[in-house]
């Protein structure tokens, strides 16, 4: 059994993209905020900070899910993924390629978790139809490309794949 | 919008899990998957003194065959429950309704447990789990009981399991054969929060008649309901008595009034809703005889 007093801090080891960080989190502080405060790992945006907008979505032991919604006490020795470890030695993924193509981004800031949450979505469902993308997006919003790009960026690459 | 303080306390067997809510009682909160736990947190609707995280409760996960029920842990992801071959096969009725439960990258976390004890009357599963006729399990420090899904809920947010009581797993029993399932559900937006939702199961008789025939309906009153369609029972499974079930549903609810639908909408939620999922039930009870 783990108790953390209420305003004490733990430390929270964890690995992103690969690498190990470690650093200290109260009880109460979301893991959102653990990656850009503490590990100064600024890729991950917060938008709703209540499991809406999908914009904080990083991937947590090979599964996309909200980090407003997790404490990092919680996270404690897990594997997480962000969207500073998509590209390798400065060159894209074939996802974030096709979302320039596409020009499936304008300001940016829901695209972090859009690309964790369809970089998974492809592994689990490679080849998948227009309405399973659109499904999958139902769980993000984004206020300046209407979608359009982004289902075509990642039908583009579910076909490449296939 | 971020918690207040709490005290964070991380049980790592069901005995350490129980210890900790018979410790601190209301004051508790569990965290299972927190998808709907942590907004209330973020927002600060709910300010519990501490979480129990279980988490990592082995004991909680797991889908499993028991008797004629299929046994799902409370700590179930949403996820795992939509790929598993057994609740497709055995409860196709949950196989239904999870699609409409949140989004892909909620229900990677978000637990069937978690749902049935957050109560929105709204919510997808308990609606399944009451239309079915399933149990809830609870545990506490040396006992054990199962309630109906029927009993458990009270209204809205609103359950009978005690604050020193733990949601340990929920029992759906298994389909019959000559069964069809449906789930409808109409919401703002795909994955939001229902403002009526729909569940039916029928049994077809070799004659075409209904042997049996369940609604359920959500989001209408403040808890999941079942419509009384024994009335019903030996009609022939047609259309037009999808449509006759459902308008007596529709006459017999009491439907809440908030801001995003009037009495006399959900009213007619009922009615349309009803009669699609009766219809899709009973073409799916039939197809199953050819």
């Amino acid at each position: 059994m783990l108790r953390i007093e209420p305003g004490a801090r733990h430390r929270v080891t964890v690995t992103v993209n690969g690498r190990l960080y470690s650093g200290f989190a109260e009880a109460r502080t979301l893991l959102s905020d653990f990656l850009r405060h503490e590990l100064k790992l600024f890729g991950t945006h917060v938008g709703c900070e209540h499991g809406v907008c999908g914009a904080c979505t990083v991937n947590i032991d090979g599964r996309a899910v909200r980090s407003c919604l997790l404490f990092a006490v919680q996270a404690d020795g897990a594997e997480i993924g962000t969207v500073e470890g998509l590209a390798t030695d400065g060159v894209l993924s074939p996802l974030q390629e096709a979302f320039r193509r596409r020009h499936a981004l304008q300001c940016g800031f829901c695209t972090p978790g859009i690309l964790i949450s369809a970089t998974q979505f492809l592994e689990t469902n490679p080849d998948p139809t227009e309405d399973e993308v659109r499904e999958m997006l139902s769980g993000h919003i984004c206020r300046c490309t209407g979608y359009e790009g982004i289902v075509r960026a990642i039908l583009d690459v579910a076909g490449d794949a296939s | 919008m971020k918690p207040a303080p709490f005290e964070y306390c991380r049980a790592d067997t069901l005995d350490e899990a129980l210890d900790l809510v018979a410790e601190f009682g209301s004051d508790a909160a569990v965290l299972a998957g927190g998808m709907s736990l942590g907004p209330m947190l973020n927002m600060r609707l709910a300010r519990p003194a501490a979480i129990v995280d279980v988490n990592s409760v082995a004991d909680l996960s797991g889908i499993r065959l028991v008797g004629d029920a299929v046994e799902t842990g409370a700590l179930c992801r949403q996820a795992d429950a939509l790929d598993s071959a057994l609740v497709g096969d055995d409860v196709p009725l949950l196989a239904r309704a999870l699609p409409f439960v949140g989004h892909f990258q909620t229900r990677n976390r978000g637990t069937l447990g978690g749902s049935v004890c957050h109560a929105d009357p709204s919510a997808e599963i308990p609606l399944a789990l009451a239309t079915l006729g399933g149990d809830v399990v609870l545990r506490r420090k040396g006992g054990m009981r199962a309630v109906a899904a029927h009993d458990f809920f009270k209204g809205i947010f609103t359950s009978v399991r005690e604050p020193d009581e733990i949601v340990t797993a929920l029992r759906w029993p298994r389909s019959e054969p000559k069964t069809g399932h449906a789930f409808d559900e109409i919401a703002q937006r795909h994955g939001d929060f229902a403002i009526g939702a729909a569940a039916a199961v029928a049994t077809v008789a070799p004659d075409g008649s209904l042997a049996a025939v369940s609604l359920g309906l959500g989001g209408i009153e403040d808890r999941p309901v079942l419509a009384d369609l024994s009335g019903f029972v030996g009609a022939p499974a047609t259309a037009r008595t999808a449509s006759e079930a459902a308008a007596l549903a529709a006459g017999r609810v009491d439907p809440m009034v908030d801001p995003r639908a009037s009495a006399a909408y959900r009213r007619q939620l009922v009615r349309v809703l009803g009669a699609r999922v009766l219809e899709r039930a009973f073409e799916r009870a039939g197809a199953r005889q050819c």
